[in-house]
């Protein structure tokens, strides 16, 4: 039987703090977490040594920028070691699908919008063979010369995006603030670097295609390969149940899947194409470069009165994504004049689309560089700034928010990490080379619902199985799915298998925007929810009077184990989630904050990270330590974001210069310092019935702004250009 | 990768021997397995020199001789080497990642080639990979890149560390010729400028092996080795500076200074060490000492903050050497 529950407005039950078992929020352990770390856990391409007579196929991708492939010229690697054949065909896609798609990208794969774009697929019967056929297949090209490949470049043209936010008048207040700050902040673009690169094994049964895959959201992945290919998404059978980190890199199809497939149907042979990491930066996806103008304008009180923010970025013709800068900015600060502008133009670099934390990630850390320009402009402590200017209602739109922590998160953070309210004045502090100083920043992400079913079966020997065609792409998901269940059915989560990655089982929500453990966890939620009626009627009492606990039902004075309650049947129930009008009627978000302490080499300009503080208030926390781990990995993000990512396009044909893990550089061990998290309490009944909310992503969001402020506060330069890497610091550097 | 053959050095002049035939020796391949995989480098033949007895440090004439197959792990942890080359321990240890290091081998690391995102890339021109072809840092991209002794066909940089310490000790390169002749070059000598063939990188020629590194008898003093970077760890140098510095009674009595990310070989300038000699440290003279250094250093854009940034980092390590306060 299916379940649905459709969240059209707060769910007060609260049911989980009701259940007896007491496993939800604890922080358990992986699952999966043994089989990952010996290497047992069979990813992807791995499959290849499950797959006979499995071939290797290796993407071609254009070296212009703008243009028109005329020859690919088979006869100059066809006597190459294991050649087997070049394929360039009309279903091949030449750029990723954006997320939630849903339907094919853009195919034309002869058609080139952008270096590195994806041309053919040469196919050999081992991987060295195809990639060196691969690099020396002939092509031959109309370019089109003088290509927009740089948004700086003075030819681009910006247009709105969407309707901009327009109230009041932001400049009149910006006149008559007290204290007013107008800067603009730049952020380059960024790559999601997953560990393990995009990879696909497709293998065909008669009109079926099984296709082992790295991806985010198979229901829709389904979709987008079904249409890219012309056959029915029921004859798609996508596998997926580990991915190796995924950022937003996978939330749609990309190339190398396609290919797979069509050379797999030509070849009449299983088909694994593995993207280099080269092609993981050049034709996957980028997070658009930002620039950002910022207007705070506030009254002698440091209340805000007017808030402006414009952002411009970039993307490929015919793409319907602009990195979202504003998204925070809607709805965090107050102002009652306001301008919101996002400007997309279009340019022939590859693909913008989602990296972790889509529009957040960038905006937060421009704009609470920017609140940290106003506190010092107004002479207030930053966390005092933010405190005055909590909104009591969405600045825009009539709606209020849903739980809202972010106060408890400014002044527990602020306590947690010592932070010292006294005036505030760079270079202030000096140990030996170093010049020290602090920063804080307030973080916030809005919080995503996405449709999701899952299959709950409570087996006859009392053990149960969860199953959807949900993603664990490294965030805990099955860990925390088994916690759902174990609470709601009484069981020891050891108890209860869960099956995920495989479009066999039901659809559920997928890993994007934060909303997996809430959504896919509703609808578990929701099935569990229709077994314990189903177990109320069998011990013949109410459900509201039912007990699970250690794999027994209670009821009053009865307790019965349940495998004789079952008596050997399974009881199976599809939970169905859909987020309904809640999105509407609230304004639901994540929040927290950030405080950091930074040295910055008097000298050269490096900058080390010496502590760093994150308090955080993310709905009920499902897991502990899964949920922990998350706001780790976003610090870490935000350091990456505050001092060293940097994707590099070449001004002249907008190649990616560093296109590699040596010199796209993410932080490494020794960037981070040990990372404190402390988690707020929290129930959100507008967050989902499981009052969770997202956390993924909202540990990114203002992290590098805060290690920017601090920076400042250390040595007195403000480079409003991340990353800071030493260079920028070094003109505004006291004399040594 | 294109298909190639393997074979086992057996003895060094058969290493050679094979060098001269076209043959590539493979060391740790930390460098050129990555390099193998792009196609940038493309042998047919590929010598595994491991088995040869190229391992050991041994004391030589008051100084050391460290074998070429010594790991860059092995020579930094070595007692001897910390204790009275320091400098040389340290700029081992401000390289790579403790995995790469693991690998990599002293001769490996003294010709491992430039990081220059262009030569990495093969659909791009490159002089160093495909003479002629062009140097697309000169127009592009060059943050990395160097800032004396390039030419309008290069602009690379060398990019290691440990050269560069070895280029203050005054190390010399001991290289094995077929007739298993042994010739000695100083390190300072050992790489080029890239001029207008600058697929050369340093004097090896063919049909020759690198045997060790010697280091001459400890000169003591203060030893540094500075290196700033885009990360804390596992980046290649900005710019790096080693510093091997003596006192007597208040006067440099000693200096030997080599710099790293700044040119297309460690950079020694004879000038600055003779500069410092027998002065009485003080800022006016360290700002001297960097003028005289970067007297004909140019950027191309990209890489100008490396001028300055030279300046206040030797400043920096003049400093610590001589016990002025930071
Ligand atoms: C991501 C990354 C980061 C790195 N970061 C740094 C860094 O920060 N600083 C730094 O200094 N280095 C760094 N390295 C480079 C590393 O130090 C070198 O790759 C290593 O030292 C090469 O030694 P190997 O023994 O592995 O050489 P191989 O790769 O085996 O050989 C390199 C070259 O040397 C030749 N060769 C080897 N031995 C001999 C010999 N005895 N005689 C003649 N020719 C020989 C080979 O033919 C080949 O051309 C980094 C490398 C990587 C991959
Ligand atoms: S700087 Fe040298 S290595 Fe780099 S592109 Fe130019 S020629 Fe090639």
């Amino acid at each position: 039987m299916t379940r649905s529950l459709t969240m059209d407005e707060p769910d007060e039950r609260n049911r989980l703090d009701a259940m007896a078992q007491g496993v939800i929020g604890k922080p358990l352990d992986r699952p999966e977490g043994p089989l990952k770390v010996s290497g047992s856990a069979t990813y992807a391409a791995e499959y290849r040594y499950k797959i006979p007579g499995c071939v290797e196929g290796v993407l071609v991708t254009a070296t212009i920028a703008r243009g028109e492939v005329t020859l690919l010229d088979e006869s100059s690697v066809r006597d190459l070691p294991g050649f087997i054949a070049v394929i360039s065909d009309e279903r091949m896609i030449a750029r990723p699908a954006q997320g939630g798609a849903g339907e094919s990208p853009v195919r034309k794969v002869r058609e080139v919008q952008y270096y590195g774009q994806p041309i053919a697929l040469v196919v050999a019967e081992t991987f060295e063979q195809a990639r060196h056929a691969a690099k020396h297949l002939k092509v031959e090209y109309r370019e089109e010369p003088d290509a927009l490949v740089d948004p700086a470049d003075e030819r681009a043209t910006f247009e709105p995006f969407e309707d901009p936010t327009i109230q009041g008048d932001l400049e009149g207040s910006m006149r008559q603030a007290a204290h007013a700050v107008d800067v603009i902040y730049t952020t380059e673009g960024h790559n999601s670097a997953a560990m393990e690169p995009h990879a696909s094994i497709a293998q065909w049964d008669g009109e079926t295609l099984t296709l082992y895959s790295s991806l985010q959201m198979l229901r829709f992945n389904r979709k987008e390969l079904a249409d890219a290919l012309g056959i029915e998404p029921e004859k798609v059978h996508l596998l997926s149940p580990y991915v190796g980190g995924g950022f937003g890199s996978k939330l749609g199809i990309s190339p190398e899947g396609v290919a797979a497939a069509v050379a797999a149907i030509r070849l009449g042979r299983p088909v694994r194409v593995v993207m280099l990491r080269q092609q993981v930066f050049q034709c996957v996806m980028r997070r658009s470069e930002t620039r950002q103008r910022l207007r705070l304008a506030a009254d002698a009180e440091g209340r805000l009165i007017g808030f402006g923010h414009e952002a411009w970025v970039s993307n490929l013709p015919e793409e319907e994504f602009a990195e979202p800068v504003l998204q925070a900015s809607e709805f965090l600060y107050p102002g009652e004049n306001r301008v919101l502008d996002l400007q997309l133009a279009r340019v022939h670099r590859v693909t913008a689309g989602s990296v972790r934390a889509p529009g957040e990630a960038v905006g937060m850390q421009a704009l609470e560089a920017a609140m940290d320009e106003l506190a010092e402009a107004s002479g207030i402590d930053p966390v005092e700034l933010r405190l005055r200017n909590i909104p009591e209602r969405h600045p825009s739109e009539d709606i209020p928010y849903s739980s809202r922590k972010l106060e408890e998160c400014l002044r527990s953070g602020a306590e947690r990490f010592g932070w010292d309210k006294g005036p505030r004045r760079p270079c202030q502090r000096r140990e030996g080379e170093w010049w020290i100083g602090s920063g804080m920043a307030t973080a916030t992400r809005v919080h995503n619902l996405n449709e999701a079913h899952a299959r709950v079966t409570l087996r006859g020997d009392g053990t149960a199985e969860v199953a959807s065609d949900m993603t664990d792409i490294g965030t805990g998901t099955y860990a925390v799915l088994g916690q759902i269940a174990a609470e709601m059915l009484g069981l020891d989560p050891a108890a209860v298998d869960v099956k995920l990655g495989d479009t066999a089982f039901p659809p559920g929500s997928g890993s994007g925007g934060s909303w997996g453990a809430s959504s896919t966890g509703s609808a578990v939620f929701e099935a569990c929810e229709g077994i314990r009626e189903e177990l109320a009627r069998k011990l013949g009492c109410a459900e509201a009077g039912l007990t699970l606990k250690d794999g027994h039902a209670v009821s009053g004075n009865r307790k019965v184990p349940l495998a004789d309650l079952l008596e050997g049947r399974d009881v199976e129930e599809i939970g169905h989630f859909k987020p309904g009008k809640i999105a509407e009627a609230f304004a639901a978000a994540m929040y927290g904050a950030f405080f950091t302490e930074v040295a910055v080499n008097a000298y050269s300009g490096e900058v080390r990270i010496r502590r760093f503080t994150g308090a955080f208030s993310l709905g009920r926390v499902l897991n502990e330590k899964t949920a922990t781990s998350q706001c780790m990995g976003g610090m870490v993000w935000g350091i990456g974001s505050a001092l060293t990512e940097d994707l590099v396009f070449d001004p002249r044909d907008g190649h990616i210069v560093n296109p590699d893990l040596a010199e796209y550089h993410l932080p490494v061990n020794l960037d981070v310092p040990h990372l404190d998290v402390l988690l707020v309490e929290e129930r959100d009944p507008a967050g989902s019935p499981l009052q969770s909310k997202g956390v993924g992503e909202l540990g990114i969001c203002g992290a590098a702004g805060a290690i920017a402020n601090a920076i400042y506060n250390a040595c007195g330069v403000r480079p409003r250009s991340f990353p800071i890497t030493p260079d920028k610091l070094l003109p505004g550097l006291p004399e040594v | 990768m294109r298909a190639f053959t393997y074979s086992r050095a057996e003895a060094v002049t058969h290493a050679a021997e094979q060098t001269r035939d076209g043959a590539r020796l493979i060391a740790g391949g930390t460098n050129l397995l990555d390099l193998m995989k792009l196609e940038i480098e493309r042998p047919d033949e590929l010598v595994d020199i491991n088995r040869l007895e190229l391992g050991t440090i041994d004391e030589q004439d008051g100084g050391l001789r460290i074998g070429a197959l010594v790991t860059n792990s092995a020579c930094a942890a070595d007692e001897r080497i910390r204790r009275d080359y320091p400098v040389l321990a340290r700029a081992i240890l401000a390289g790579a990642t403790f995995q790469l290091r693991n690998k990599a081998t002293t001769g490996g690391n003294l010709c491992q080639r430039t990081r220059c995102y262009y030569f990495y890339n093969r659909d791009q021109p490159c002089n160093k990979r495909e003479p002629g072809s062009g140097c697309s840092a000169l127009g592009g991209f060059n943050r990395i890149h160097a800032i004396l002794g390039a030419s309008e066909s290069c602009i690379a940089t060398y990019p290691g560390d440990m050269a560069v310490a070895l280029a203050a000790l005054d190390a010399k390169v001991e290289i094995a010729a077929v007739d298993g002749s042994i010739r000695s070059v100083p390190v300072r000598a050992f790489h080029r400028l890239p001029g207008d063939t600058p697929e050369r990188d340093n004097v090896l020629e063919p049909g020759e092996v690198i045997t060790a590194v010697v280091l001459p008898s400890p000169a003591g003093g203060a030893q540094l080795y500075r290196k700033v970077r885009d990360r804390a760890s596992y980046a290649f140098a900005l710019v790096s500076i080693a510093c091997v510095l003596g006192m007597e009674d208040g006067r440099i009595s000693h200096a030997s200074l080599a710099f790293g990310g700044l040119a297309h070989k460690p950079w020694h300038d004879e000038r600055v060490d003779a500069l410092l000699l027998g002065r009485e440290p003080s800022d006016a003279l360290f700002d001297e000492a960097a003028d005289v250094l970067l007297a004909d250093a140019r950027g191309y854009g990209a890489n100008d903050f490396k001028i300055p940034m030279t300046k206040r980092v030797l400043k920096a390590v003049l400093r610590e050497a001589t016990g002025e306060n930071a």
